[in-house]
């Protein structure tokens, strides 16, 4: 049987476990809300971004003449995944779901015979597929120090992954993040950015009813847009994952409060068995040694 | 004939202008342009410069330095970068000039031997230091 001293100890240290996850879960849902804001503003961009590219791609696509990245090179030999993660743990499944995802299809992908190169974005992601996959690793970027995100950000990730596809370092990239459904369901998702695919004007709903006049012409301004369009899904996809991470961090840091609770019930009553034997058994020293006088 | 019409101006993080407009002014790459009711459908890329919105309210200005707009039945601009012109002073204007010298300066690296990407590099930074004298801040010159 433990003693008494031990169990009061315990029962303090998980009291005190309990406290920081408490407070941890109360931070992540006031950052969660703050994430939830910023993923709403950027909507209405992404989603007028992606009917004008619609029905630009529809003009220009089927040409000879389409650009690289709307068009690819024609190949689908080297793979590049940008796998974005958070920079810090602590928040359930998270970034093992997105890395569990980014490792079924390098092994699907490798079983193919393709190439597989690695950028991640995020500490969490490169320590999990650092272990299995060093020697794919291409980069990494570092947003440790970033504490708003920004479309800054985005783009830098964005100038970094077209600097590679200029030089040829790959045909196909995709990117994987967490889509946010709700507190408790985050979904890891791959998207394929480049060659980009934005569907067919019909898909969005004023995209083929109208026909443009295009200033420049159509070749130009699909040139200018598309590299716009990779930092733009890139930028939505982070502000997903931000979201994703405060949603998970929450629901992870309110389980672990309420085992902390279940915890601290069970060995306060385990605390109290023991008391009271302790003095029982007193009580019965006693007896036995006024009877035996 | 309807007189006014929707107008959007967003920037990637957030919504900075949602109104009913009677014109609006476009820096558009190939030459500025007045956006009015019923102008023909339209997609154009912009330059650095100064959006003019003209509402029933009386007239705003934002820079801009980047982006598209889209006109068809409504307006929309889609900037790289936006804020309203009393927003801007000198530190965040030299910043913006800054910032396109440094691309300036990479693409001269990147693309030693063609003229192509090098140039519009160029213009976008000449379009960036022009905004400045629009705006009455003293332009600053920048070192090529």
């Amino acid at each position: 049987m433990p003693n008494l001293k031990d169990l009061k100890n315990r029962i303090a240290s998980v009291k005190s476990t309990r406290k920081i996850t408490k407070a941890m879960q109360m931070v992540a849902a006031a950052k969660l809300r703050r994430a939830q804001d910023a993923a709403e503003a950027a909507r209405p961009y992404a989603e007028r971004f992606n009917a004008v590219m619609a029905s630009l791609a529809t003009s220009v696509g089927d040409s000879d003449s389409a650009p690289r990245l709307l068009a690819g090179t024609g190949k689908d030999d080297v793979q590049l995944l940008v796998v974005l993660t958070a920079e810090r743990g602590l928040c359930g499944g998270f970034n093992s779901n997105i890395v569990k995802l980014a490792k079924t299809r390098i092994a699907e992908l490798k079983a193919k015979g393709k190439t597989v190169k690695i950028l991640t974005v995020g500490k969490k992601g490169r320590e999990q597929l650092k272990r299995d996959h060093a020697a794919l690793f291409v980069g990494h970027v570092d947003l440790s120090d970033v504490k708003r995100l920004g479309y800054g950000n985005a783009q830098d990730i964005a100038r970094d992954v077209l600097a590679r596809f200029d030089n040829a370092e790959f045909d196909v990239a995709t990117i994987f993040y967490a889509k946010f459904n709700s507190v408790i369901s985050q979904e890891p998702r791959a998207q394929q950015v480049i060659p980009a695919s934005y569907g067919t004007a019909e898909d969005h709903q004023d995209g083929a009813s109208t026909l443009y006049d295009y200033e420049p012409d159509e070749e130009s301004i699909l040139a200018d847009l598309l590299p716009r369009g990779v930092a733009t899904q890139i930028f939505s996809a982070l502000l997903e994952n931000a979201a994703s991470e405060q949603g998970a961090r929450m629901s992870a840091m309110d389980n672990a409060t309420r085992n902390a609770g279940d915890m601290i019930d069970r060995l306060t009553i385990e605390y109290n068995r023991s008391r009271q034997a302790v003095i029982t058994n007193e009580l019965i020293e006693i007896i036995s040694g006024a009877e035996a006088l | 004939m309807a007189d006014t019409m929707k107008f959007d101006l967003v920037s990637p993080e957030r919504k900075l202008l949602s109104a009913q407009v009677t014109a609006v002014q476009i820096p558009g790459s190939d030459g500025d342009m007045t956006a009015m009711p019923n102008h023909a459908p339209t997609i154009t890329t912009l330059r650095p410069g100064l959006l003019t919105v003209e509402t029933t309210e009386g007239t705003r200005q934002f820079v801009v330095t980047g982006g598209f707009a889209e006109i068809g039945e409504s307006l929309s601009v889609l900037a790289e970068k936006a804020l309203p012109r009393e927003d801007m002073d000198q530190a965040t204007y030299e910043a913006l000039v800054d910032e396109a010298q440094r691309a300036y300066q990479q693409t001269k690296e990147a693309y030693p031997n063609e003229p192509g990407p090098v140039d519009d590099a160029a213009k976008l930074l000449m379009d960036m230091v022009a905004v400045g004298s629009h705006i009455g801040l003293d332009p600053k010159q920048p070192s090529l």
